[in-house]
């Protein structure tokens, strides 16, 4: 996948002309050009986009892969052993493993992003507004996201999502939308805390003061100055915390307070296979393989965004 | 010709990025013998504090490489001796103080811990013998109430304060030569006196051969025996401080004092060096200065004039030497 | 130093008591009734209910209620459960085991993160750097309870080196796997922070003042370097301590460790909201404590703190 010949092509590149002009957005532009030219050379950043690409390609056109019904199952044939004809095996219930892997794709990255997705929203926002605000907001927000920051997180999620198991019925949109909702309260404080420091450096950056003096306004700073520079950070944040979501949903499932039947997921597959690992390690063993896959894709991706956004790696 | 306490002769270090090979050193000679001071002059980027740091043993590599010269204390060549003997010459008898204080000096021990760690380490003495003997050295380069000040951390310090403990640092072990490499850049003007004033007062007083990186010609003057001066990784100009200042027989010399302000001339325009240092992974050919030599000829872009000895005992490395001493 | 600690001790009381009231909130607030299939099949009496919901007051306001638990708390008192049981006694019987299981956990990634970090700082870019650069992505991207199962099941039931579960009692020895199951994550994260942070600190100025002085190697990097690189570290591990406890629910699960995880669940399942307010009031206050220690260490670690 690192094909050489790409790799030869990007070193040759002359390097990106230098950072001009104070102005923020340019000098986000150039900091993001800077780190596109020095992620085109990395291995790992190209190895972690190709398996993105084909995971997605997987989680939209389920259907290309596997002509079998994930859902479709048939007792004679429990658990029984990968063979030619279903190349993962039969579940407990015979359902073919292969098409219930690649079905759970969708839905464990559709939990993994919109998870992020909320996260850096809900404790960007927060952060942004205590960054540019100072004074007593600050001191309100950042109190909270302690309170918050102070809960465990798998205790916390088991005592949410037990609370509000009944209340959520047993839809499929319903039971997701509570596991993406808990991951995403509990997990909001540290992209809040990120965001602020980022919003703290900008408002004090020199450029931003004079802009603020000639009479900008309160949005035209935010937009312009310091949500440029609270991306980089905040980037890197919302990469790896999507790897590390598509996890915690399987741990939410593995624990059984997390997505459950009818959501077909590498989570709920690992947790109904838990019983029979011994008998049946297969049934643990392709999704596991795929979730462990697609989670190193993610950090692997994270790793290479925040070291070339990371001027002190040059 | 007596050996000279500490002799660099034809040093060449290059460093390897993946961006190319910087020539940072092209061959750079000099000496410094007891009792006396060297001034190393130059830009910054011309590969003083380099030499300074290869002569050490400090050089960072990568991407630092010698490829070339020789570096001979009372004799003994250090290039290629075992790292062992280069352990034993740092401090013991080569010492060196740097230019930030701040950052050279370890933030979470205590003054008199840094102090005392050599003779600790190396003269086996006690933890309180060491303490005793910092206090000492803390006294000798005039930081007052030494005996309380011991067992502060080096962010309590003033920034003069904090060169004063470099300063007692290296000499905690009696080196005979002492790199002082930019010891009052980071300082102010009022400081920088004193500092420079206890450097060479310390040096008077101990007999040490010093060699002092600077940039600043004003530094130099007051206590410089010899200068060299520098340029693109090259000695250019070599000479006694008052010969030196008062015929320059290099014209990157010359233009350096002319851009000095100067009261007698107050009113005329200063004079700057037009252009910029070569980029040292593209250092033009024949004489490194040319590009920006008002006296450059047809020659100086072929020709890469050696370091020539000129009757009067100085050296340069220009092609129209010569008819610069001739005025 | 000590007004300092007492500062930052003062500076906890608003977190300890907005986060203990969140978990109230949610325990004790939502919607459910907790007297469901409390009494077997059928619906449990009216009197009973009554009783009950007399006996913890639960017709107050949740504010009154929460005020009620917390000045029992501070007298050191959990509560009961709906039976009668001392919800401090359950915790004391499940909690040093749970407490022994992270701390095993914590030494083993001190150790191994620790150990590699450093000697990958030291020399970056060779086979260990990367070989410990992939075996922390691999530790990093195996959930927890897939490295626990492989485990378990690989030297526990094919090669027969220790009991796929772990006993009763549960010895430090017994809990070297299950620490390590549990250390896995937070070791990669261990080891990456401390070769960042080695890395960046071996090029700084003032371990170039200590090889000038002519010092050993040895104790370059053994004194100047690694005090200061071990400072972030250091931090990372001592907050970790809470987040090890409040993880070990899974490894639990796994190894049939009877800690603190099987009694969060059975409460659960019991619906006894008592005993799960009480245990995570205490991860929360271990959380705390973790917290307030750690700035403590790093004020004694690095004199450039001021203790304001």
């Amino acid at each position: 996948m690192s094909d050489p010949s790409v790799l030869g092509t990007a070193v040759a590149e002359p390097d990106p002309p230098p950072a001009g002009g104070a102005d923020a957005q340019e000098r986000a532009r150039s900091l993001a050009s800077d780190a596109w030219h020095d992620l085109r050379r990395r291995p790992l950043f190209l190895i972690s986009v190709a398996l993105i690409a084909i995971l997605l390609v997987l989680a939209a056109f389920p259907q290309l892969f596997t002509s079998a019904d994930p859902n479709a199952g048939d007792l004679a044939r429990s658990r029984q052993a990968p063979s030619g004809q279903a190349w993962f095996g039969y579940d407990l219930l015979g359902r073919d493993v292969y098409a219930r892997t690649i079905y759970g794709t969708r839905v464990s990255i559709v939990v993994g992003v919109l998870a992020t997705t909320f996260t850096v929203l809900l404790g960007g926002t927060l952060g942004m507004l205590a960054g540019y605000h100072g004074g007593w907001v600050d001191t309100l927000v950042s109190r909270l996201t302690d309170v918050v920051f102070g809960l465990p997180f798998v205790l916390g999620a088991i005592v949410i999502l037990s609370s509000f198991r009944e209340a959520i019925g047993e839809g499929a949109v319903g039971i997701t939308a509570l596991v993406v909702l808990t991951m995403a309260a509990l997990s909001w404080p540290v992209s809040m805390r990120i965001t602020r420091s980022a919003a703290i450096t900008a408002r004090n950056q020199d450029y931003v003061r004079a802009a603020r003096a000639l009479g900008a306004g309160p949005a035209r700073v935010i937009w312009r100055h310091m949500l440029p520079n609270c991306l980089a950070p905040v980037l890197v944040y919302a990469t790896i915390a999507l790897g590390a979501f598509i996890g915690v949903e399987a741990t939410l499932s593995f624990l059984g307070i997390g997505l459950r039947d009818p959501v077909v997921s590498w989570g709920v597959m690992i947790s109904e296979a838990r019983d029979y690992i011994r008998v049946a390690p297969h049934l643990l063993l392709f999704p596991a393989a795929f979730l462990a896959v697609t989670v190193l894709a993610f950090v692997m991706l994270g790793d290479a965004v925040r070291d070339a956004f990371d001027p002190k790696g040059r | 010709m007596a050996t000279p306490l500490l002799e660099v002769e034809g040093l060449r270090v290059e460093f390897r990025t993946r961006d190319g090979v910087a020539h940072v050193l092209n061959g750079v000679d000099y000496h410094v013998d007891a009792g006396e001071t060297l001034a190393v002059l130059g830009e910054s980027g011309s590969g003083k504090s380099v030499t300074a740091n290869t002569v050490m043993g400090i050089l960072e590599s990568p991407p630092g490489v010698v490829t070339g010269g020789s570096v001979r204390y009372r004799g003994e060549e250090l290039l290629t001796a075992a790292p062992a003997r280069r352990r034993e010459l740092r401090g013991e008898h080569i010492a060196m103080i740097f230019q930030d204080a701040l950052s050279a000096l370890n933030p979470v021990f205590t003054v008199g811990f840094q102090i005392g760690e050599q003779l600790r380490t190396r003269r086996g003495m006690s933890r309180r013998d060491a303490e005793k003997r910092a206090v000492e050295l803390l006294d000798l380069v005039g930081i007052p109430g030494a005996k309380q000040r011991v067992r502060d951390h080096p962010h309590q310090f003033s920034g003069g304060m904090r060169q004063r403990v470099m300063i007692a640092m290296s000499l905690a072990l009696d080196p005979d030569v002492l790199i002082a490499d930019e010891p009052t850049t980071a300082l102010d003007v009022t400081v920088q006196a004193q500092i420079m004033d206890l450097l060479a007062d310390i040096q008077a007083e101990r007999h040490m051969g010093l060699i002092l990186i600077t940039h600043d010609l004003g530094v130099v003057a007051e206590v410089a025996d010899r200068i060299a001066v520098m340029y693109a990784g090259r000695i250019v100009e070599h000479a006694d401080v008052h010969s030196l200042y008062a015929n320059p027989c290099h014209p990157y010399t010359r233009a350096l004092l002319e851009s000095i302000p100067r009261v007698d001339t107050k009113g005329t325009s200063l004079s700057a060096i037009s252009g910029l240092p070569p980029s040292l992974t593209r250092i033009p050919p024949g004489c490194p200065f040319h590009p920006r030599c008002p006296m450059a000829a047809e020659r100086c872009t072929e020709e890469l004039p050696p370091l020539a000895v000129l009757p009067s005992g100085r050296s340069s490395a220009c092609l129209f030497a010569e008819e610069l001493v001739a005025g | 130093m000590g007004r300092y600690i007492l500062r930052r001790l003062l500076q906890l009381v608003p977190v300890f008591i907005g986060t203990t009231f969140l978990i109230y909130l949610l325990v004790w607030a939502l919607p459910g009734d907790p007297f469901a299939g409390k009494c077997g099949e059928r619906a449990c009496p009216d009197a009973y209910i009554t009783r009950m919901r007399e006996e913890f007051h639960l017709d107050e306001n949740v504010v009154v209620q929460y005020l009620r638990y917390l000045g029992n708390l501070l007298q050191g008192d959990f509560g009961q459960t709906f039976s009668g049981t001392s919800v401090g006694e359950l915790i004391a019987a499940a909690y040093p085991v749970t407490l022994r299981l992270a701390i095993v956990a914590l030494l083993i990634e001190a150790l191994i993160g620790v150990l590699a970090g450093v000697l990958t700082g030291l020399r970056s870019g060779g086979f260990l750097d990367n070989l410990v650069l992939v075996s922390t992505l691999f530790l990093i991207s195996i959930p927890v309870f897939v490295t626990g199962y492989v485990l378990q099941t690989v030297l526990g039931l094919r090669l027969g080196l220790i009991s796929p579960t772990v006993s009763a009692d549960a010895g430090f020895g017994e809990l070297i796997v299950p620490g390590f199951v549990l250390a896995s994550l937070s070791m990669a994260y261990v080891a990456r922070l401390t070769r960042t942070s080695i890395a960046e600190n071996r090029r700084s100025d003032y371990v170039r003042t200590a090889v000038a002085k002519g010092l050993e190697p040895r104790r370059v990097v053994g004194v100047h370097l690694l005090r200061n690189s071990l400072i972030p570290v250091v931090t990372f591990l001592g907050v970790d301590l809470g987040s090890l406890m409040s993880g070990a629910i899974v490894t639990e699960g796994i190894f049939n460790i009877r800690g603190i995880g099987g009694l969060v669940f059975r409460s659960i399942a019991l619906r006894e909201g008592a005993t799960v307010t009480g245990v995570v009031v205490l991860l929360v206050i271990v959380y705390l404590l973790m917290n307030l220690l750690v700035d403590v260490v790093y004020a004694v670690l690095d004199p450039r703190i001021r203790y304001v």
